[in-house]
């Protein structure tokens, strides 16, 4: 498929690359389905596994318990301690990534394909038979508490954590996955057993790949490696309410530089206008130095390093929000100078000139992105859990070329609320008051 | 749980090890070099130019000129109008940026391979071309200081960091910050940014790189098309910075401050680099920090220190070969709950006489080489991590050959070479000492 743009000037001519990637489909005999990116030119595979929930599935009083499950999980495995499946690992060469999100537990490996069995019947002791035993469990808990305090005193972390908080209450996006240091500290052998049988169940899991293997090969792994989790899990997590209102909070912290973390509700992956919102957005705050919010607070007046804002959407609530440093004098021209934009926007939408730019700047570049093995497998399992279908890469420049100005214009109307943005500010900043 | 600390002491600016068989180079008549990465995986190409001139080039009482101009490039030229050097990039799909380090100065995109005539194009322009205002760079200066406060001055283990590199370098430039100390970036003038341009912008001090689906004679016809007109400089200053004096004295600093959350100790000592034709030394302490400090599980001082005895939460060793001018061989402990710095320093220099005394754990040695063998195979997975390997070698005193060689130096590195590396380079008249602390806790 190749696509034609609008030139933007004379020296701009050149259509859109086509995609070069081709995504099969693997279904696998034990009922696993997976997409994967055959490319054999480097010998090796990239895997990436995703199981949704995650650490919001952590029970009431346990929070902190996924997380730290999930960073157990590569601290030994049957008679082999952390030293051991390290060890093990490194002398095969590969890499196991695991990570705990609020809406997923993600394992990403990568496998020389001269020892992939190997590495796969290690990864799977891991994933089946994690010891979880005290010593490991105390020395990984330290390391998570220091984690806990360190966050306590970053004001980035400071002010998007005040945000969360205030805008989800008791839902569990409104709490770091880390749990506080009295729930961390709470937290038993037997709830990380729980919690594990809680998230990793094949009900739930996605999978990407890419790379040295065949289907069949692939097929046959992840059998192997994925067969023996429990077939399902716990209930999934509920929808979080919205809570925050318009306004500004301000933290106060001794430093030079002010944070702010602002935003409001935002608009769900799956909606008919996440598209218009999505360009939308990069004109506003996402297309780094060509958007309007870099434009006006550092490119015209020199008012931050960086801005930028962001379509936030989870899986059982959604946000838009922006982040800023400045200057403790300068944080309150910050704060007019974003409320400006985000009215003008909310108010007229986009030039036609602004939109065929972005139209432009996003076709072009997504074809860019599949590249590298693992840049590949994990927007291939990005793209499953998303609920996009196996020809979304084909399709969706044609998406983004089908929105109009007036679409935006509508849509800007609908997710800009200048009156519902709320600013949580950390630091000193001059001039700025708590409006409640 | 492995890679929790690694942002919090250093920025690892880890460079891929590659083979060379898809590795082209040339040199334009006016001096300006050339390394072509064929890689057609994709319809993706990495555009890049280098400039071997960086912070530790600025003269004295400018410090952050570099990292400025670097900026400023950005504003624009007798063809192109402010802003629209990265507006051109993005209409195309594309993405931009640079960055500045102590012996160097790139700037890059990552664009569709058909693209890469008109970057190409913007390149060349912005060389030798720059057309930038007063008031361009008053307004830049002040972002400049944003990005100092955001990323240092924010930051205590930055301000830490920059204190204990200050006190690292007697006489050399590598111990002022890039980003600059404040009461020098926030004087610097429009003058003060043409005169670095004009002094280090030219071809015969600037290195293109180009990575992905191209062809090494269609990128040569390129460069010859857009980069060949340009006059080389004449008076190109010989790349000699002033050097050390002996170091006689081991430096040790407290820095307490209270928004430290996580004290920590760390030494640095001053150590050998690589340079071309002559990578052994380099080679054995990139062993010897692996096997000191390279695994938190496997390592000798994470085995020690966070698994015998339950001392530290983090402890690593670091050593990047990779500088124009000597560098540092670095350790760092975190200390556990209930463990003073003191006491975690003392078995920091328990644990690395322990490992000077025992023979080196052979099985150890060779999970790391064969992490070597594998970093090859997925090094060119990446066409940024190839394009920056070649890039900084080059403007850090290495050739293409000392790039490719290195994997076969790294593994011909024996036990013998690392013990005697390590006892020339732990010695702590060359050496760094310091605790971040936080103000008013005992430690």
């Amino acid at each position: 498929m190749r696509l034609f743009i609008t030139a933007l000037s004379a020296l701009i001519l050149l259509p859109a690359v086509a995609i070069a990637i081709e995504i099969q489909e693997v279904k696998t005999k034990g009922g696993l389905t997976a997409w994967l990116v055959q490319e054999s030119s480097i010998p090796f595979v990239s895997i990436d596994i995703q199981f949704s929930g995650g650490a919001s599935l952590d029970l009431p009083g346990k929070r902190g318990a996924t997380n730290l499950m999930v960073g157990l999980l590569e601290e030994g495995t049957g008679d082999m301690d952390a030293r051991d499946f390290a060890a093990a690992t490194e002398g095969l060469a590969a890499s196991f990534g695991f990570d705990a999100s609020n809406d997923s537990i993600s394992i990403s490996a990568k496998m020389l394909t001269e020892n992939r069995d190997q590495a796969v019947a290690l990864l799977r002791r891991a994933l089946i038979a994690p010891r979880f035993d005290q010593v490991s469990i105390d020395r990984v808990k330290s390391q998570v508490k220091s984690i806990i305090v360190s966050d306590l005193k970053d004001p980035d972390k400071i002010a998007s954590r005040a945000f969360s908080a205030a805008a989800f209450g008791d839902h569990p996006y409104g709490s770091s996955i880390n749990g506080t240091e009295a729930e961390l500290a709470a937290l038993t052998r037997d709830d990380l057993i729980t919690a594990q049988k809680n998230a990793m169940a094949r009900d739930r899991v996605f999978i990407g790949a890419s790379g040295d293997i065949s289907p069949d090969e692939l097929a046959q792994l992840l059998d192997d490696l994925l067969g023996d989790l429990p077939a399902t899990g716990s209930p999934m997590p509920t929808q979080a309410t919205y809570q925050l209102t318009g306004g500004v909070s301000v933290i106060p912290y001794e430093t030079p530089q002010s944070v702010a973390v602002f935003g409001h509700e935002g608009i769900k992956r799956d909606d008919d206008d996440f598209f218009a919102a999505y360009i939308l957005n990069h004109v506003l705050g996402g297309a780094g130095f060509e958007s309007r919010m870099m434009n006006e607070v550092r490119e015209k007046r020199g008012l931050t390093y960086g801005i930028g804002t962001y379509l936030y959407p989870l899986d059982y609530g959604e946000l838009y929000i922006g982040q800023v440093a400045s200057s403790n004098d300068r944080m309150a021209e910050v704060i007019q100078v974003v409320t400006e934009e985000w009215a003008r926007m909310a108010e007229s939408g986009l030039t036609a000139e602004e939109l065929s730019a972005a139209k432009t700047f996003l076709t072009g570049a997504y074809p860019l992105r599949f590249d590298g093995n693992s840049r590949i497998a994990g927007i291939l399992t990005g793209m499953q859990a998303t609920g996009l279908d196996i020809t979304y890469p084909e399709t969706r420049n044609d998406k983004v070329n089908a929105v109009t100005q007036q679409d935006i214009a509508r849509v800007a109307k609908r997710i800009l609320r200048p009156e519902d943005l709320r600013f949580v500010i950390v630091g000193q900043p001059e001039g700025v008051e708590n409006t409640d | 749980m492995k890679q929790f600390f690694a942002a919090l002491i250093i920025a690892a600016t880890a460079t891929p090890l590659i083979a060379g068989e898809n590795i082209k180079s040339f040199k334009l008549a006016n001096g300006m070099e050339a390394v072509v990465i064929e890689d057609q995986r994709s319809p993706v190409v990495v555009n890049m130019v280098w400039y071997r001139a960086g912070a530790a080039d600025e003269p004295r009482g400018k410090s952050g000129i570099a990292h400025l101009l670097e900026h400023l490039l950005f504003k624009g030229t007798d063809e192109l109008e402010p802003g629209e050097f990265s507006k051109i990039v993005a209409a195309n799909g594309g993405s931009d940026n640079a960055f500045t380090a102590k012996d160097y100065t790139a700037y890059f995109q990552r664009v569709a391979a058909d693209r890469l005539e008109l970057m190409i194009k913007m390149e060349s322009d912005r060389m030798r071309d720059l057309r930038i205002t007063e008031e361009d760079v008053f307004t830049e200066r002040d972002v400049v200081l944003e990005e100092r406060s955001q990323r240092t001055d924010s930051d205590p283990g930055a301000l830490f960091g920059e204190q204990r590199t200050a006190a690292q370098f007697l006489n050399h430039p590598y111990g002022i910050p890039t980003i600059g100390w404040r009461h020098e970036a926030s004087t610097l003038t429009r003058a003060d940014a043409l005169a670095f341009y004009e002094t280090y912008y030219a071809p015969n001090n600037a290195i293109l790189v180009v990575a992905g689906d191209v062809v090494a004679a269609d990128v040569q016809a390129l460069a010859e098309k857009y980069f060949g007109p340009l006059k080389a400089s004449a008076d190109l200053p010989v790349r000699q910075r002033v050097t050390e004096p002996p170091q006689l004295a081991e430096r040790r600093l407290k820095f307490a401050d209270e928004r430290v959350a996580q004290p920590y100790v760390t030494r640095s000592y001053l150590a050998p680099e690589r340079n071309a034709g002559d990578q052994k030394d380099a080679a054995a302490l990139t062993i010897l920090a692996e096997l000191l400090g390279g695994s938190s599980q496997t390592s000798f001082l994470g085995k020690r220190l966070q698994f015998d005895e339950q001392i530290a939460v983090y402890s690593s060793a670091f050593y990047s070969g990779q500088s124009l001018d000597k560098t540092t061989f670095g350790l760092v402990v975190v200390p556990d709950e209930g463990v003073t710095l003191q006491q975690a320093e003392d078995a920091m220099d328990r644990v690395l006489a322990e490992f000077l005394e025992q023979p080196v754990d052979q099985e150890q040695m060779g999970r790391i080489k064969q992490q070597i063998k594998a970093s090859e195979i997925y090094g060119r997975d990446s066409l940024r991590g190839q394009a920056n390997a070649y890039g900084s070698a080059l403007t850090q005193g290495l050739t293409i050959a000392d790039v490719d060689a290195w994997p076969d130096v790294l593994s011909a590195v024996t036990e013998e070479d690392i013990k005697a590396a390590a006892i020339k380079v732990f010695d702590r008249r060359q050496a760094v000492t310091g605790w971040l602390m936080r103000t008013g806790v005992d430690q």
